[in-house]
């Protein structure tokens, strides 16, 4: 139909140079023949004056402006004479459009290369800063807690109790699902090296005492962590982006005692409960195993189960399960509130929350594994 | 009233984002009971400016004092205490998108009134109603437009009949009828509570009818180039560009 864009270069002994366009001069249909002229006129000897005839133009579109565009940047440093009254009427006052703003040099970003070891230097003291500021979090959440003790903490209640229910409750199913597996799993595996002793009924005590003292907590906050600690963090992180968190600045409300207490207090709460739960499960998913392939009875199994398992166990998992939920809650709230303006800042808070959630519980483990050790529990 | 000192001084005043200088050298004063408008072309920091007014982020140098107070100088109880007087509403809206209108606007009253319910739900509907959103109670913030948005925060920065009011563009995205009926709020507010309007806009028909004081920022030379009655600016000021800002473009005769 309509031809590709064509540029034909007219040279007359003045030293004008008039380009005369043909066909269309659309995005993406233009001939290769563009090139070809900047080549050709930035090897020509002497200044000249550029000229355009557009008689044989039938279309254009911002093609056209782009090769204008970039036609009078060479002429700029060539200080050749650009003159663009030969282009069709609208794609005149385009140009002229463009180019009334003058770029802001300043407001470009600055990009420049950093060498590596000034890399590792930086990243080094932002490292420490982190910890700095996680210990600055630390404290304003305990000082918060410490208000509301003296009964100054202002939040909504039914903050709290919405937390609580989709931390709790609706996590039920995925919590089930995964203890139960884990105590399963547990077993088979003792399973196997005990038979070598005709050992088998201890599969009980092995099931019992890691999900109970260790498993079910680790399991329920890995999993928390996963699903709460990033949403907490996604949710303060939009809240952030939207302003609301400067509002509730502004207004003079703590975003520590309005946002993160209840969000801290929930999961605290649900979170030895979760435990408790979950600790029946993996109790469960061993009997599951005994009864079927070790022809342990129901109330065999039952019974050395109860015999081995200590109060102590349940303790110390419990209380596990309460630091668990503490860390992953402020986990989630502290990379929120430090979330950037956008979106991606919200993706990336999500992401470090689980992962600072994560590390944090596997340090506390093993801490309480240590001091328990050191005490002999 | 006339000998009151002036609500809010600027003074040898700079901001920035990191090494990033925005505008420097500002020194304006706000009066009590002035509609003070802050102009300039978009991106020159005007929203920043306003953020540090509303005690969010530090200035890079320079004072704030609000009546006689110097704001930045003092400890955070100091700022809390000043700024728990004024009500802000944001460019964004901002409203807390996890509670429904009634229950942003009755937010600040729980915190810092002893009032009862059903007299919170009274001042809830009185402050809805002012901004033109009877009935949108029960609504979430995600559930109205982007013109209501703005008026539900308007409705809560007035919650707690502030001393100070900080709009940031709060007849943008409005249609005229109900930008009008914003200016007269505005003016009605000042004339009978005394109220302190620091208004961003850049609705030239809303800076001639309400405001009586204002500070120019020129983006080009990172500093502000006028401050007064923008009436008067508009009638005296020889400045090529806050010409050009106060007639829509027009060159200078
Ligand atoms: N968080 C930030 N970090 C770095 N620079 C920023 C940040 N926020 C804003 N800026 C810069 O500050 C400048 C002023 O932004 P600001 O939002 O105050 O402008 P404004 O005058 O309110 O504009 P508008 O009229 O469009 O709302 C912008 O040019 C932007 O580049
Ligand atoms: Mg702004």
């Amino acid at each position: 139909m309509t031809k590709p864009g064509e540029i034909i270069l007219q040279e007359s002994d003045d030293s004008t140079v008039t380009l005369v366009l043909t066909g269309s001069w659309k995005l993406g249909g233009i001939g290769s023949s563009a090139e070809d002229v900047y080549q050709r006129l930035q090897s020509l000897p002497t200044p000249s004056k550029i000229k355009f005839d557009s008689s044989q133009l039938s279309e254009w579109d911002s093609g056209l402006l782009i090769f204008a565009r970039r036609l009078r940047t060479v002429c700029q440093t060539k200080n050749d004479v650009f003159d663009s009254s030969g282009l069709p009427q609208g794609a005149q006052q385009l140009l002229a459009l463009a180019a009334a703003v003058p770029e802001k040099k300043d407001a470009r970003k600055i990009e420049s290369k950093t060498p590596f070891l000034v890399v590792v230097g930086n990243d080094t003291v932002e490292l420490f800063h982190s910890i700095g500021k996680m210990l600055e979090f630390i404290g304003e959440a305990t000082l918060a807690l410490l208000r509301l003790f003296h009964g100054q903490a202002r939040f909504r209640r039914s903050d709290m109790l919405m937390t609580m229910e989709s931390c709790g409750g609706q996590a039920l199913p995925i919590v089930s699902l995964i203890s139960f597996l884990v105590g399963l799993i547990l077993a088979f595996v003792g399973a196997i090296q005990l038979q070598l002793f005709g050992a088998e009924i201890y599969v009980a005590d092995l099931v019992g005492i890691a999900m109970v003292r260790l498993m079910a907590a680790i399991m329920t906050g890995i999993v928390m962590a996963g699903r709460t600690g990033g949403a907490f963090a996604a949710q303060l992180g939009t809240m952030q982006v939207n302003q609301e968190i400067d509002a509730l600045r502004t207004m003079g409300i703590s975003p520590m005692e309005f946002l993160v207490l209840p969000r801290m207090l929930a999961l605290a709460l649900m979170m030895p409960l979760l435990c408790l739960y979950a600790n029946i499960m993996g109790v469960l998913g061993g009997m599951v195993v005994g009864v079927s392939l070790l022809d342990i009875g129901l109330i065999q199994y039952y019974n050395q189960t109860v015999a081995a398992v200590r109060l102590w166990d349940l303790g110390i998992g419990i209380f596990s399960g309460i630091v668990f939920g503490v860390i992953v809650s402020l986990s989630g709230c502290m990379r929120g509130m430090e979330c950037g303006r956008s979106a991606s800042a919200v993706g990336e808070a999500a992401t470090s929350a689980v992962v600072t959630a994560v590390v944090g519980i596997i340090l506390s483990t093993a801490v309480i594994t240590i001091i328990c050790n050191m005490l002999g529990i | 009233m006339i000998d009151r000192p002036p609500h809010i001084t600027v003074q040898d005043f700079t901001m920035g984002y990191g090494d990033f200088v925005l505008m420097r050298d500002l020194n304006f004063t706000i009066n009590h009971g002035d509609i003070f408008i802050i102009m300039g072309g978009s991106g020159c920091g005007k929203s920043t400016l306003m953020t540090i007014l509303t005690g969010l982020k530090r200035p890079a140098g320079g004072k704030v004092f609000y009546d006689k107070t110097d704001f930045w100088g003092s400890g955070p109880e100091v700022r809390d205490r000043i700024i728990r007087r004024a009500g802000v509403m944001y460019q964004s809206g901002a409203l807390w998108s996890s509670m429904t209108l009634a229950e942003n606007v009755s937010l600040p009253l729980e915190s810092y009134t002893a009032l009862s319910a059903a007299e919170i739900k009274e001042v809830v509907d009185l402050k809805l109603e002012l901004v033109g959103l009877a009935g949108f109670g029960e609504f979430y913030p995600s559930e109205i437009s982007g013109g209501m948005q703005k008026r539900a925060g308007i409705a809560r920065a007035m919650a707690l009949d502030p001393e100070i009011l900080f709009f940031d563009e709060p007849s943008a995205g409005l249609d005229p009828v109900s930008a009008r009926r914003l200016d007269d709020m505005i003016l009605e507010l000042r004339d009978s509570m005394g109220t302190t309007m620091v208004i961003v806009t850049h609705e030239l028909a809303s800076i001639f009818a309400i405001g009586d004081n204002s500070v120019f920022l020129d983006v080009s030379q990172r500093t502000m180039t006028a401050t007064g009655d923008p009436n008067k600016l508009l009638a005296e000021s020889r400045d090529p560009t806050l010409h050009m800002f106060l007639t829509r473009g027009e060159k200078l005769t």
